[in-house]
């Protein structure tokens, strides 16, 4: 049943990536229950605008969960409370009326703050850059049905494949690793027949970027699991290690 | 053969060196336990054991440098893995709150190590190298956790090993690679087992000896 609720939000703000930011308290007044979070945002950003203030910036764009632009770290939960669902898809029927809500970036030492609540992702984009593709060579196009991929496998990789680079992996995970991330592009990619050929090579070029880029190591909390829109697995993880251990120890790539 | 530093020196080979000397702990743990059930049965019993332990001669000597070796690793690996998960995080939240993945041992694991150390050091000060020439090894035992202050550190040192191995047990096959659907369940609840039977099988020699031996 929609209702009306009222809300007190200390929200991060932080003009710069380099400037001291700081929790601002805000009253969210007269939200329907009905609407999603950043609708509820967009409320309290008409009313700073209308009082001259600066509105509260957040990344967004498909809002309906598919693209991995939203996010932010409410009350201590990537994403909010909700499972499987990103902060585009949280409803604010999930709150209730006079409730305090601590809205703080992604923190982690790889993702640089832009400004308030709008974080420097790009470093997702390095570490696929680093292998997260297939090298397909120009010709005749084979066959759709040529190469059989059992069902299971096809799967799996689909599995994999749901992570939309949205960065709560990291936000969540207590060493802000990127071990989820990598593991999803490496494992949905060494599934295939497609991405057999580069494997190695692959394991190794990411792994290496990724502990360049200054993300912290993975000790198995199973945080990233918990809080991932997609709910990508940390089996994915221990294929990346076996990968990895595969290219290293017994691959002649170097 | 740069190739092996290159390896072991990524984040995921130095999980698989705290994976790899974890698990040598966890049998070398199962050993000592299984010697020290001797306790149990008395001191001649206990006295026996130790005689044949130390008959091994050279071969003690191997495992007991060999176990040092492993020690190193495992610390200065896990103190190097600790601080870079740290750094990785310099502007922390406000507020935390868990999702439901971490647990005791998962969350504390660098702090139980750490006083495991410290335990290890103690423990080895307190039964291995004192004097060995006018009193047994049984003697040496009864003495120490026969006081109530010394029996109740081995207690509370044995209840973080077992913490620590809640958490360790199952993760080291996960970082090993070895996380199979059908395979996991069985792990996570041998690793309860495990943790438990360390925490019960070492916890009760300082109660059997200081009440009851
Ligand atoms: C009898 C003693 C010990 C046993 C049986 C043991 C066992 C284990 C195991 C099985 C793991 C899991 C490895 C993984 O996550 O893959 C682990 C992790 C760890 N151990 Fe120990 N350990 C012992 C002593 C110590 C000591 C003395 C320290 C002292 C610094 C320590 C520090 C750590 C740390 C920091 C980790 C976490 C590493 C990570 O998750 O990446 N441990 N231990
Ligand atoms: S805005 Fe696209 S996933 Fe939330």
């Amino acid at each position: 049943m929609t209702k009306n609720i009222n809300l007190t939000l200390k929200v991060w703000r932080q003009k710069g990536p380099n400037v001291k930011g700081r929790l601002e308290t805000y009253y969210a007044n007269d939200i329907s229950t009905d609407m999603s979070f950043l609708e509820m945002i967009d409320v309290v950003n008409e009313q700073l605008t209308l009082e001259d203030k600066e509105p509260i910036a957040f990344d967004h764009d498909c809002r309906e969960g598919i693209c991995g632009m939203c996010g932010a770290v409410i009350n201590g939960r990537a994403h909010g409370p909700e499972k499987g669902t990103t902060l585009c898809q949280l409803h604010m029927r999930h709150f209730s009326d006079k409730d305090v809500i601590v809205i703080e970036p992604w923190r982690a030492r790889a993702f640089k703050i832009i400004k308030d609540l709008v974080v420097d992702r790009s470093a997702l984009d390095t570490i696929i850059q680093a292998g997260g593709y297939v090298s397909v060579d120009t010709g005749g196009a084979q066959d759709a049905n040529s190469i059989a991929i059992p069902q299971e496998i096809a799967e799996l990789a689909m599995d994999a494949a749901a992570c939309i680079g949205c960065g709560a992996c990291v936000a969540a995970c207590p060493n802000a690793s990127a071990m989820l991330f990598t593991s999803a592009k490496i494992s949905q990619l060494a599934l295939l027949p497609q991405g057999k050929p580069e494997a190695a090579l692959r394991a190794i070029a990411m792994v290496n970027v990724m502990d360049k880029l200054g993300f912290g190591n993975c000790t198995n909390e199973k945080e990233c699991e918990a809080e991932c829109p997609k709910e990508i697995s940390i089996i994915n993880i221990a294929r990346m290690n076996r990968e990895f251990l595969k290219a290293g120890l017994i691959s002649t790539v170097k | 053969m740069a190739w092996i530093t290159e390896t072991f020196t990524t984040s995921i080979g130095k999980k698989i060196l705290m994976a790899l000397t974890g698990l040598s702990f966890c049998g070398f743990l199962t050993v000592h336990l299984i010697g020290n059930l001797t306790l149990y049965g008395g001191q001649d019993l206990f006295n026996a054991y130790v005689e044949h332990l130390h008959s091994l001669g050279p071969l003690i000597i191997v495992f007991e440098w060999g176990l040092l070796l492993l020690a190193i690793i495992h610390i200065l690996t896990g103190s190097i893995l600790f601080f870079q998960n740290l750094k990785a995080r310099p502007v922390r939240y406000k507020v935390n709150k868990n999702a439901g993945g971490r647990t005791l041992g998962s969350a504390t694991m660098p702090y139980t190590g750490f006083i495991l150390l410290l335990f290890i050091i103690f423990h080895l000060l307190d039964f291995h190298f004192v004097d060995h020439t006018t009193q047994t090894v049984y003697q040496i035992v009864s003495n120490s956790l026969s006081q109530i202050g010394l029996a109740t550190v081995y207690i509370f040192a044995v209840v973080i090993a077992a913490i620590h191995i809640s958490h360790g047990f199952w993760s080291l096959f996960q970082t090993l690679g070895a996380n199979h659907p059908k395979y996991m369940p069985l792990i996570k609840n041998i690793g309860i087992l495990f943790s438990l039977l360390i925490g019960i099988g070492f916890g009760f020699i300082p109660i059997f000896i200081a009440f009851i031996a």
